[in-house]
């Protein structure tokens, strides 16, 4: 069931300060109270959450539509498949992206591949499983990863990663209403650090359309979540002490993604820096990097550069080398500059 | 005299690597020795709390017998895993430890007791809260306080963290719940493929035991009569969900259907070194797997980012503490049966203090791996080879 998509420019409407963990409450809550059929469950999520994303909306809206499930993360998603195709809005919570893992056959083999193999009989697109995501600082092997490139290979589903509150909200909103199972990760670093105005009524922003942050000439810079804010920074850096000119694009929807936003910004600067927490073998900068030398192959003044996470497990101690930081981004730059 | 039992008692420390209990026992009966070994108790026999089973006609004995030297022994270990467990507590609050870190303490009697029942050639496997059983497995407080603060002295070179600690046949220490189950169940083919007589241990959690693939380890060492323990440590709580609000059926040691199961008092290290003896007994004699369940208690909460007091009360902790503590059961019985002096336990207190601070010492001095730990060990190589990095031009050599 759809709720109500409000088409407006969300920019001009009323809104609260809000961090990336209350945003997530806000979207839900709007939802909750326009779709009398959305239900929302995961581990823990009655209180609050482990993450505060959830607090308030069970005391809100009834206990029959906010509950906890017990550990088992194969059974949370199969059982939210069973209640998406019967009509629910389901909006399933995985503790942490690194647990997802028990239910990656309930994702790749059933929800994504319903609709197809029902010849559109039957689909979950009520579906939309959310996980907090990526590097915290402290988070060592199996509370910091990255997993998009993982779903990113699989036709039928959607994953979508925000940058902060306003797009959050927004994006979050989009998965529910979309047709179709989607996977939400939410960056766990920002959920406190990241604060914005953001509106108070729903609102959606669209999938698959990646976002220009910052127009520039020379360098397109292409990152989402947490790495946005580290790009933001190298771009910064770049003007002042090189004096060059980044454009700075957002992809937001990794599956499937804007090829249109970045091959046309590309084709405008000749130079492309990917960046993610993910190891680099197989990340998901190497399908945008694929994609755009087919594209722009002509274009291009540099061999595209990808600033990822080693090829290791992620690390405990060593966390702080691991990560692509801007030090790491910039010297791609320098080196994409000076090809 | 005291202070020839403390010179006598540091001499053979001192000589001695591992396993401080044995030497202190040694110590302590040679002082005795020397003093009057009339005055205490060689060995008593307490009764125990009766199990409940399930499909089982007999359960384990219902009285235990203690040697002074099995008691000293018990005593010092768990007072170790005690204060070593506090200690991580004060220097995670110190920012020395971070990450994430499940501490063991009120459940003591678990890893104590299992052991008991078990060998060191046997083999355990477990999750998370997992400092307490590398200590029993072999571990010393040295290496375990190294690896939480990540230094190259930890018990996995600093590169695991706290819930990532082996040694010699004892897996883990896992992250992720419920996945050391399965694993547990291939180390018992093992045993019973090679033929050895030895067993696997396999424990997990009250919010574990509702994950899937728990029962398929059920059915698969059933099947083929593997020899494992399955050993579901109840302490009433999974993260904060309470056990009445997460399962369907509260009667862990029934789960398993058609394997027999016993339900143990799990802050009795009697109680758990008797159900273990005589789970191994029947694993070893070709029966099959057996599951234990132990209720019992973990004074802090889930982890150090949990208080521990949202979900159950202040009351009903100082509750569990007072009156079952296993630690102030043990040293009751002991004192009340004349088998240890309150002086010589306070020795072992003091000692077990000294062994920490400098384990703490050591943790917090050791330096942290070099930096081409960062991609050492991902794969077996005969050769070194280059692992990408963050950059294109950045490289480091994985050496294994």
């Amino acid at each position: 069931m759809t709720p109500t998509q409000v088409d407006v420019n969300f920019r001009l409407c009323p809104t609260t300060k809000m961090n990336l963990f209350q945003s997530v409450t806000s979207a839900l809550d709007n939802t909750l109270a326009s779709d009398p059929t959305a239900v929302i469950f995961g581990e823990d999520v009655a209180f609050g959450g482990v993450f505060r994303c959830t607090v308030g909306l069970r005391d809100k809206y009834g206990k029959d539509r906010v509950f906890n499930t017990p550990l088992c993360e194969q059974g949370i998603v199969g059982f939210g498949i069973g209640a998406a195709v019967a009509g629910a809005t389901a909006i399933a919570e995985i503790q942490f992206a690194d647990y997802i893992y028990p239910a990656f056959d309930q994702i790749v083999n059933e929800a994504a591949k319903y609709r197809y193999r029902s010849g559109n009989l039957f689909d979950c697109g009520n579906l939309t499983i959310r996980a907090p995501w990526g590097c915290v600082g402290h988070g060592s092997l199996y509370h910091s990863q990255s997993p998009e490139a993982f779903f990113a290979h699989c036709p039928g589903i959607k994953v979508v990663i925000p940058r902060g509150p306003v797009q959050c909200k927004g994006l979050l909103l989009s998965c529910i209403a979309d047709q179709n199972p989607c996977i939400f990760f939410e960056p766990k670093i920002l959920y406190r650090a990241a604060v914005e105005q953001v509106p108070t009524e729903a609102y959606t922003i669209p999938l698959s359309q990646a976002e220009v942050i910052q127009e520039g000439s020379d360098v397109t810079l292409v990152a989402w979540g947490t790495q946005i804010h580290v790009l933001r920074e190298v771009a910064n850096m770049a003007q002042e002490k090189l004096g060059v000119s980044c454009e700075l694009i957002d992809l937001q929807t990794i599956l499937p993604w804007d090829t249109e936003t970045v091959c046309k910004s590309v084709a405008k600067t000749g130079r492309l820096l990917i960046s993610h927490e993910a190891p680099i073998t197989g990340g998901f900068a190497a399908e945008i990097s694929s994609t755009v030398q087919e594209e722009c192959f002509l274009n291009l003044e540099a061999p595209i550069a990808r600033v990822c996470g080693y090829d290791t497990p992620f690390p405990h101690i060593f966390e702080p080398f691991y990560i692509p930081d801007k030090w790491k981004c910039f010297d791609a730059v320098k080196k994409l500059i000076s090809f | 005299m005291q202070k020839m039992l403390t010179i006598i008692s540091n001499v053979l420390r001192g000589s001695a690597r591992r396993n401080g209990a044995q030497v202190v026992s040694e110590g302590a009966s040679l002082v005795v020795a020397s003093r009057s070994y009339a005055d205490f108790t060689p060995e008593a026999t307490f009764d125990i709390k009766k199990v409940d089973l399930h499909r089982l006609e007999e359960g384990p004995p219902l009285t235990s017998t203690l040697t002074r030297e099995e008691g000293l022994k018990y005593y010092r270990t768990m007072q170790t895993i005690r204060r070593m467990e506090l200690k991580a507590d004060q220097l995670y609050k110190q920012k020395i430890i971070r990450g994430f870190c499940h501490l063991y303490d009120g459940q003591e009697a678990c890893a104590v007791g299992i052991e008991g029942g078990i060998t060191l050639s046997d083999h355990l496997i477990t999750a998370y809260r997992a400092h307490g059983y590398t200590l029993t497995r072999g571990g010393t407080v040295r290496e375990i306080m190294a690896e939480l603060t990540g230094r190259r002295g930890g018990i996995a070179k600093g590169k695991g963290g706290s819930m990532h600690m082996y040694t010699k046949n004892f897996y883990g220490g896992n992250g992720i719940v419920g996945a050391q189950v399965p694993l547990g169940a291939g180390v018992a083919l093992a045993c019973k493929y090679l033929g050895n007589d030895q067993l696997c241990v396999s424990l997990y959690g009250d919010g574990a035991a509702n994950q899937g693939q728990i029962f398929e380890t059920y059915n698969m060492s059933s099947l083929w009569k593997l020899p494992i323990i399955f050993i579901c440590e109840n302490n009433q709580y999974a993260m904060g969900t309470s056990v009445e609000r997460s399962a369907a059926s509260t009667e862990y040691y029934k789960r398993g259907d058609y394997i027999p199961g016993i339900r143990v008092d799990g802050m009795d290290v009697l109680c758990v070194r008797e159900a273990t003896k005589f789970a191994a007994a029947h694993c070893r004699s070709g029966k099959g797997p057996i599951l234990m369940e132990l209720q019992t208690y973990r004074y802090h909460g889930h982890s150090m980012s949990d208080p521990g007091v949202s979900y159950r009360t202040r009351e009903e902790i100082q509750e569990v503490r007072s009156k079952s503590d296993p630690i102030s059961m043990l040293k009751d019985r002991m004192l009340s049966n004349n088998m240890a002096s309150i002086e010589e336990l306070k020795e072992i207190d003091i000692a077990v203090r000294k062994e920490i601070e400098d384990a703490a010492q050591f943790a917090t001095t050791d330096p942290e791996p070099p930096l081409d730990d960062l991609c050492s060990h991902i794969f077996a190589n005969d050769q070194p080879f280059e692992v990408r990095g963050a950059t294109p031009w950045t490289k480091l050599t994985s050496t294994s």
